[in-house]
């Protein structure tokens, strides 16, 4: 039967939590369905368990992130199993009970997917082989107890308590991860399988305190334990099914759950001693004797709680095989009467409307039966015999006065021991007295009576669960104790009886004392609360962490404004001078040989372009103010960068660039139409100087990287595609052949983006109007918008231009050209008739609509590639032959051509879809907005 | 030979960061073409700055000839810079009509 995954109890729950959520409005069948997946990881474990208990330990893996050490990996031992037990069990129980208990007006469907994905959350927790895994399901209970915690979410003060509770928890999570990643670094692995066998070595490493520290931080917070317990009475603001199971059966017990766990590694040493017993031993004290000045049944509870959490913490901070045994027995025992207890509170609290003791009295003779589980569920909190809470106690008692612990601790432990025992008679005494007996009810919103019947099933199930382990140990609880024993304490496991009698011991004695101090305090109680009241009072601590959440969220701010100011501006320098550091940075630490190669000289025409660069850069920021000077001088600059490529015998790209350059200027031209024709002075010197200084380090950046790669030696990729090209595409132009074959994939990314880009120009300019800028001398523009000339002159231009782009188009393959090129002469061609007779007159002659072209070149280009689909070829793949058809002479074909085709018209359609709407803009009429002259303009184009 | 590239390529960086961070949308944009010509050139002399090459035709000569790759890669670069710039001017024009001022962070009028 253990081929059933382990991984599925986890994944039940996480993913089950989907199955409320779409399992329609009725809250009965979000129950339902709640309850079957709960069920099904009932059935899972039980399934499991004989193997389990039989002494072997389940483990399962899946790779996941080998490099970071990260498996998902789970193992089933005794321990996992108690723990699934307990979570499932308890699970189903509260599950039948919250049907009941939430109204409903109540967001149901939310309740069981949140309780359903902690349910997959803690399963993780106790079934996780990896620690990392560990942590990460740990967040996840951290996370959905916050979510139920602030359930009502309308109640501002349960919405606080949420936070409170995710601030201490996540806290110590992260304290968790700190402490487990060390842990794994010195273990070596961060299995368990592996840290549980290198326990010697973890504790003789000088990383030993920090672990121990930092997990500790985590089980601390998880577990309410001193100083950190504040937030657990505060997460009573959940629904009381949420504190049953979350706040006081399972989640808070993964604190001493990984005590329990990373004991075989952790524990024995001096540090761990005085640390883990001293805040149980604290916890266990002080919660214990606060607990019986709460009026709030859940108060009590929550701080009874911290108190027993405390109470199992120190035990296995004692650090003895037997002690450990004890922990693990009280984590039980806890469980089962504490789940009872918070179901019985919420049933007086759903059936009276009060949780105040001082108005709850004499529920005895209203609900009778709910009195009695109640009572039976309290004396197994108070250590009554015959009852489980007695027999964990009583090895309680009996470890604290264990020889061997030396010194003062010989008397400190047995005296804070049976301290804690007097306080917890007495609050378990007021639970009982002052709730069922003790008078009459005062001032109750609603008569009570008791609940229907099927909400009092889990807890009578739970107090015969008391009872039964109580009475008869040994066949109850026995073979799971020593199975989850075996996992604590490994090959060390004591022998223990669990029997109700020992003979007249000293703990025995120390439980009389406890008995009879309890009573008698409770007792002297009037007294006692007017000292509380008068010298203890409450501790405002939501009001405190609100400030301190106030006090962050200034600091936040104040943070976020001196960096975030809304400068555009400024965040561009921030950049620059970030991406400048890295880049510099790294290249400066990589210790970077910055020896160029070639120490060749150059020649004049480099020298020549280089000087005309420099001067026509240089020209463009001194005149940046005057804008069409500038503008001119970018021109300059473009047009010096494609004779570059014509000194490098890049020809495809000097023919491109030029053309590009052509298209790029007009496009200025036309945009400044509607800009200021100059820039107001407006920048400090001070900015100026820091600007100044970014463009000067960021250039030298860049050209020192040019420089030093030069220095290292060419790889053989693109001797590799000159050697190939003829062979393979029967294309002798390497570039294009790159472009439309072999990369070809990489250019149809690029003609998308960049008729994305054209239409997103369109987008952005449809019912878009704008009045054109003041001329620089505030004149008005010339109104002779086509001049004679030049529309003359255009027209004919138009074919020749149309030819000469299709000879570039088709000899491409072998000779500078291509799609690109032939694109952009197509495009100016056509702009250059928009520009001299206008785009009334153009549209009113050339019907093309650049969107459809746009689509149609895309879409071939596509289609060309999914072609060789249709014969099991790849994507994009080509062939290519010759042709010899008669009077033609030898054709030389390749099916590239229709790529390139591709290309070629999406390259028209975008260029001139761009430039037309722009031209466009100048033409539409914008009403009373138009400052010169009474007669429109026809075009924008006046600059080109 | 290369340091003279290097100083070009280095140059144009320079102008176009110092225009790139001015505050009135067209001169950023004036420097964004010339960034983009040093980017251009960056990708380009990746491949090497020969004294003496001839263009990468298969068959049109003796001699070395030059890398095909990087002048693919730049010729797309290429176009692509000519369509970011576009889009670029007419976010700059919109800028202008929805803020009523050509200033980056539309905060002072217009001159």
């Amino acid at each position: 039967m253990a081929s059933t995954p382990l991984i599925l109890l986890p994944l039940l729950g996480l993913l089950g939590a989907l199955l409320p959520a779409i399992g329609g409005r009725s809250p009965h069948v979000s129950a339902r369905l709640a309850a079957a997946v709960v069920l099904a990881g009932l059935v899972m474990a039980g399934l499991q368990a004989p193997a389990v208990m039989g002494g072997e330990v389940l483990v399962e893996r899946w790779t996941w992130l080998p490099a970071a050490g990260l498996d998902l990996s789970l193992r089933l031992d005794g321990l996992g199993l108690l723990f699934t037990l307990l979570i499932q069990g308890i699970g189903l129980l509260i599950v039948l009970y919250a049907h009941y208990y939430l109204p409903s007006s109540a967001p149901q469907r939310r309740f069981y997917a949140l309780f359903l994905l902690f349910t997959g959350a803690m399963q993780g927790v106790v079934l996780a082989e990896n620690l990392l895994v560990l942590v990460v399901f740990w967040e996840l209970t951290s996370i959905s107890s916050f979510l139920l915690i602030g359930y009502w979410t309308l109640d501002p003060s349960a919405r606080q308590s949420a936070r409170l509770a995710l601030a201490v928890t996540g806290a110590g999570g992260l304290s968790l991860l700190g402490g487990v990643i060390l842990l794994g670094e010195v273990a070596g692995g961060y299995d368990l399988t592996t840290v549980l066998a290198s326990g010697d070595a973890v504790r003789a490493d000088p990383l030993y305190p920090w672990i121990l520290g930092l997990v500790l931080g985590g089980v601390f917070t998880k577990s309410a334990q001193f100083p950190f317990h504040f937030w657990l009475p505060r997460a009573m603001a959940a629904p009381t099914p949420v504190s049953a199971f979350l706040h006081s059966a399972t989640m808070v017990k993964a604190g001493v759950f990984l005590l329990a766990r990373l004991f075989p590694v952790l524990a024995g040493t001096q540090a761990w001693f005085l640390s883990v017993t001293t805040v149980g031993m604290v916890t266990l004290v002080a919660a214990a004797f606060l607990a019986l000045f709460k009026h709030d049944l859940k108060g009590l509870l929550a701080y009874s709680t911290v108190s027993h959490l405390g109470l199992i913490t120190m035990l296995f901070g004692m650090g003895t095989p037997a002690s450990a045994v004890a922990g693990v027995f009280h984590i039980a025992n806890h469980a089962v009467f504490k789940a009872s207890l918070f179901m019985a509170a919420g049933i007086i609290e759903h059936e009276s409307g009060s949780r105040d003791m001082r108005q709850l009295n004499g529920l005895i003779k209203r609900m009778p039966h709910t009195a009695v589980l109640a009572m039976v569920a309290a004396g197994a909190m108070a250590g009554v015999p015959l009852l489980n809470g007695f027999l964990s106690k009583e090895m309680f008692f009996s470890e604290t006065l264990q020889p061997g612990m030396g010194g003062t601790w010989q008397t400190i432990l047995p005296v804070a021991a049976t301290l804690s025992g007097v306080f917890a008679v007495a609050y378990s005494l007021r639970f009982i007295h002052d709730v069922f007996f003790n008078g009459e009810p005062v001032g109750l919103p609603r008569e009570p009576h008791e609940p229907p019947r099927w909400m009092k099933v889990p807890v009578e199930l739970l107090v015969a669960l008391c009872l039964l382990v109580g009475v008869v140990p040994a066949w109850t609880v026995e073979p799971f104790l020593s199975a989850a024993a075996e996992a604590v304490v490994p090959g060390r496991v004591p022998h223990f009886d669990l029997a109700l009698w020992h003979g007249f011991t000293l703990a025995l004695f120390m439980s009389l004392v406890a008995m009879v101090g309890g009573v008698t305090l409770y007792g002297v109680r009037r007294f006692l609360f007017r000292l509380h009241d008068r010298y203890l009072p409450e501790p405002a601590v939501l009001k405190w962490f609100t400030e301190v959440e106030l006090g962050l969220w200034r600091v936040a701010r104040r943070v976020l404004g001196a960096w975030e100011n809304g400068s555009l501006q400024r965040y561009m320098a921030l950049l620059v001078a970030a991406a400048v550091a890295l880049a510099g940075g790294a290249f400066l630490t990589s210790g970077g040989r910055l020896a160029g190669g070639g120490g060749e000289w150059p020649d004049l025409a480099t020298l020549l372009l280089a000087l005309v660069v420099a001067l026509a850069g240089a020209a463009t920021v001194v005149q940046q103010r005057q804008r069409i000077q500038a503008l001119l001088w970018v021109g300059v600059v473009g047009l010096t960068v494609s004779l570059t490529f014509v000194r490098f015998a890049a020809p495809d790209l000097a023919l491109t660039m030029l053309a590009v350059e052509v298209v790029s200027v007009i496009l200025l031209l036309l945009a400044l139409y509607f800009l200021p024709q100059s820039s107001p002075p407006e920048s400090t010197p001070w900015h100026r100087g820091r600007d100044a200084l970014l463009a000067g380090v960021a250039g030298v950046t860049v050209g020192g990287l040019v420089w030093a790669a030069q220095g290292t030696p060419a790889t053989g990729i693109g001797r590799d595609y000159l050697a190939r090209t003829v062979a393979e595409t029967g294309g002798a132009n390497a570039v294009n052949t790159i472009l439309v074959d072999y990369r070809a994939f990489d250019t149809l990314g690029e003609i998308t983006v960049l008729g994305i880009a054209a239409l997103g120009v369109f987008a952005m300019l449809r019912g878009f109007a704008l009045p054109p800028a003041r001329e620089l001398r505030g004149r008005r523009w010339d109104p002779d918008a086509h001049p004679l000339i030049l529309a003359t002159l255009s027209r004919p231009l138009l074919p020749l231009a149309t030819l000469v782009s299709l000879y570039l188009l088709l000899r491409g393959h072998n000779a500078p050209g291509g799609g690109f090129v032939a694109g952009l002469v197509m495009g100016v061609a056509l702009i250059l008739q928009y520009l001299a007779s206008g785009s009334r007159w153009v549209r009113g002659r050339l019907q093309v609509r650049y969107r459809v072209l746009l689509a149609l070149g895309l879409g071939l280009a596509a289609v060309s590639g999914m072609v060789p689909w249709l014969w099991g070829g790849a994507f994009l793949e080509s062939a290519h032959g010759e042709w010899h058809p008669r009077l033609l002479g030898d054709i030389h074909w390749n099916t590239t051509l229709v790529f390139d085709i591709g290309v070629y018209l999406t390259v028209i359609a975008s260029v001139t879809l761009i430039l037309a709407e722009l031209g466009r803009l100048g033409q539409k009429r914008i009403g009373r907005q138009r400052p010169y002259g009474s007669t429109a303009p026809e075009t924008g184009g006046k600059g080109a | 030979m290369t340091l003279t590239v290097a100083f070009m390529v280095g140059w144009l960086t320079a102008c176009g960061v110092y225009l790139l961070l001015r505050a009135r949308t067209l001169p950023v944009i004036l420097g964004l073409v010339l960034l983009s010509h040093a980017a251009n050139l960056v990708l380009f002399l990746g491949g090497g700055v020969p004294a003496e090459v001839r263009p990468p035709l298969v068959g049109s000569g003796e001699g070395p000839m030059a890398d095909p790759l990087p002048q693919a890669l730049v010729l797309t670069a290429v176009v692509i810079s000519f369509a970011m710039t576009a889009f670029v001017l007419i976010l700059a024009l919109r800028n202008r009509r929805s803020l009523k001022s050509d200033h980056v962070d539309g905060e002072r009028r217009e001159s």
